[in-house]
């Protein structure tokens, strides 16, 4: 039996099993469809929250970025989980309580306004839109892998199957579905990351050995003064230094809490729980499952980091293991015989007077075309080729994607075929667990906020379903046009828009109309418009048009800006309700009804 | 008596909040970033380890797990005290 083979007899048992949940548990109503009728227990939600928090990139390229930045990227460990406890001590128990379907339900309410409504619809349907299109590239590009097709089709793919039960499942299906998805990617996760481990540090808990020692070599060193000790030899910066500056690292942990805690997405997927305690209990079991696997990504980081460089650095290109080459042919590593001795050197910038490492000009590697006479194609040793020009102002020649450090792991560590095929099924898992979540937000944000509390309010309960899975069929094709034709200088910064946008939008607005009796209308309008005026302004202006790094304020990068855009909010709407008339009556007493925990009835209804 | 029940609910809430909220700080913020250095030299390893990088790789996370854990058990104990628990 071949690799292929085993491919398809993993990826087939998972998806065969999605769909016989997805179909058990379809929604009937409006009350399903949106929040699986409420009654879903807390470990379950638990299970299918981490999934749906999981998306592809996360899963294949967590561990890359922390190989690549040792210390600095605990910015993503942290700022992605910590996010979770702002959410659960500050959010979602009351959200729960007020007991809607939706986010710009709670916003539309409570600041009694259609314009809130409005604002926080655009703000939801854009966040999940930048982050779907990502999915449906990365369902896309491990279909294509797997099955030797285009990435095209393999986006068409993926996108079928997730219209087929996001779209007709609702809120109910894919929930159970996650469920299963979950035990499928923390598998998958975990399992070549202890094999590895065992491998490296003589430890089975891959956490244990990271804090351990390294065996593999008859001396025993400490692992991470063998890692610093590899980084500093190779002209990196120490693995457990820092690149980034204090204030930048903090802005950008906290805008990445703070947008975790302002994501739609992440947000309703507490509404599907009993009553708060429910909630509570179920936040707990979310963060413990994501825990699992953001505990791994930085042992998977630093071994496969040590491996990699162990495995290629210094060793001629006719020894190489076979893996590489298999890499090489789909793009995702790539090497330049600078110096013409046939051997793979990879080096870090401080090798080079200009402190670079770049192995060729351009940011990816591009090939030349298919029909290109074959000189131009096979190196002289048989290596792939590239149409980039070589980047000779430093020595490094070994070039490689972030996704390298997970997908190539277990062949790396010599693992048994079934993981690499659990590995696949895995990332599949991750891709389409994500995309049926935000698929499920974009359209309930369509049919729910825009078509029946805005535009028709007399829109029966059936056809609001119907509604829900016209604008998940319509969204889906949109992203699958994006995912397809992706604009490229786009996708790579989404993660900034995505976060930088909740951090300043939701989540101070949020919080105001929940703990403060006394913030309006006008306050929570105009800190809205101020804090994503702010915040995307930055981002375009650094991203898009001509701002170089010079001109960062205070030095933060775009990434981090979403946390002064959020403290702009805040000003903001403080400043302005203070001179404007405090809210109704009853909407002071819904403030103070979201704070007693019970009779938040069986079920959310609206 | 419902109203008193109210606001000595919301008061003992929100200060476990703050308790919880300060500690969430000082694990990430705190020990991760703004003192990582001094700890990283200062403080005990974590096995082989230095604490700050430690904290802000795997410390601060497992932290964030067991103030959840904190959160969820004190919270259902208030509501219960307050009279406010549902049937299960």
């Amino acid at each position: 039996m071949t690799q292929d083979h085993l491919n398809f007899i993993f990826i087939g048992i998972s998806f065969a099993i999605y769909i016989v949940i997805a179909v058990k548990s379809r929604a009937g109503s409006t009350k399903e469809y949106y929040t699986a009728g409420g009654g879903v227990s807390p470990l379950a939600n638990g299970m299918a929250t981490a999934a749906d928090w999981m998306s592809a990139a996360t899963f294949i390229s967590m561990a890359g970025t922390v190989a690549l930045s040792g210390y600095d990227a605990s910015r993503f460990l942290m700022g992605w989980t910590g996010g979770f406890v702002l959410l659960t001590v500050l959010m979602v128990p009351y959200l729960r309580k007020f007991n809607k379907a939706t986010v710009p339900d709670f916003i539309g309410d409570r600041y009694y306004s259609k314009l809130a409504r409005g604002v926080a619809v655009i703000c939801a349907i854009f966040i999940c839109m930048t982050y779907i299109m990502g999915q449906m590239r990365g369902v896309g590009v491990v279909f294509s892998q797997l099955f030797g097709i285009g990435i095209p089709a393999g986006v068409l793919i993926g996108a079928s199957i997730v219209f087929f039960y996001a779209g007709l499942g609702g809120m109910k299906g894919i929930t159970y579905t996650q469920v299963a998805q979950y035990c499928v990617m923390a598998f998958a996760y975990t399992i070549p990351a202890i094999f590895i481990a065992m491998a490296l540090t003589g430890n089975v808990i891959p956490q244990l050995g990271l804090i351990g020692n390294y065996t593999a070599d008859i001396e025993v060193i400490p692992f991470f003064e063998k890692l610093n000790n590899i980084n500093l030899e190779l002209g990196f910066q120490e693995y457990t230094a820092g690149k980034l500056s204090k204030i930048n690292m903090f802005c950008i942990t906290a805008a990445l809490m703070c947008g975790t805690a302002g994501l739609p997405h992440v947000i309703v997927r507490f509404f599907t729980v009993k009553n708060v305690g429910a909630v509570r209990k179920s936040a707990c079991w979310t963060l413990l499952f994501i825990a699992v696997i953001y505990l791994t990504a930085p042992a998977i980081g630093a071994f496969s980091r040590v491996n990699l460089i162990s495995n290629l650095h210094q060793t001629s290109y006719t020894e190489a293991p076979a893996w590489f080459k298999d890499f090489e042919a789909t793009g995702q590593m790539a090497w330049v015989d600078k110096n013409n001795d046939g051997v793979i050197q990879y080096f870090g910038p401080a090798k080079s007077e200009i402190g670079s490492n770049s192995v060729f000009q351009g940011k990816a590697p591009a090939y030349p075309v298919y029909d290109a006479p074959v000189e131009q194609r096979v190196g002289a040793l048989g290596q792939r080729l590239l149409a980039n020009k070589g980047d000779n102002s430093n020595p490094n020649e070994l070039w490689f994607g972030n996704d390298i450090m997970v997908m190539a792991n277990p062949h790396m560590a010599g693992l048994p075929m079934w993981v690499i095929a659990l590995l696949m099924a895995g990332c599949i898992a991750a891709a389409l667990s994500t995309a049926a979540g935000l698929l499920l937000v974009l359209s309930t944000s369509i049919s729910h906020d825009l078509m029946k509390k805005i535009i028709n309010p007399d829109l029966s309960d059936r056809e609001e379903v119907r509604y829900a899975r016209f604008a998940s069929f319509v969204a889906l094709v949109v992203a699958a046009y994006f995912g397809i034709n992706p604009p490229s200088a786009f996708i790579a910064k989404t993660v900034a828009f995505a976060f930088g946008l909740a951090a300043s939008s939701f989540f101070p607005t949020l919080l105001m109309g929940i703990f403060s009796k006394r913030m309006n209308r006008e306050g929570a309008i105009a800190g809205m418009l101020c804090g994503i005026s702010f915040t995307i302004g930055y981002i375009i202006y650094f991203q898009f048009l001509d701002g170089t790094p010079d001109q960062y304020l205070f030095g933060i990068t775009p990434e981090g800006i979403g946390f002064v855009g959020m403290l702009i909010n805040f000003a903001v709407a403080f400043l302005v309700s203070a001179f404007t008339p405090a809210p109704p009556q009853e909407v002071q007493d819904m403030v103070e009804s979201i704070h007693i925990p019970s009779g938040s009835g069986g079920a959310s209804h609206h | 008596m419902k109203i008193d029940h109210a606001h000595a609910h919301r008061r003992a809430c929100l200060k476990l909040v703050f308790g919880l909220l300060a500690v969430w700080f000082s694990v990430s913020f705190g020990c991760g970033i703004i003192f990582r250095e001094w700890l990283d030299a200062n403080a005990p390893q974590i096995g082989n380890a230095p604490f700050g990088f430690w904290m802000a790789q795997q410390g601060a996370i497992i932290c964030f797990v067991l103030l959840l854990l904190v959160y969820a058990f004190l919270m259902n104990r208030l509501d219960a005290k307050h009279g406010y628990t549902e049937g299960k």
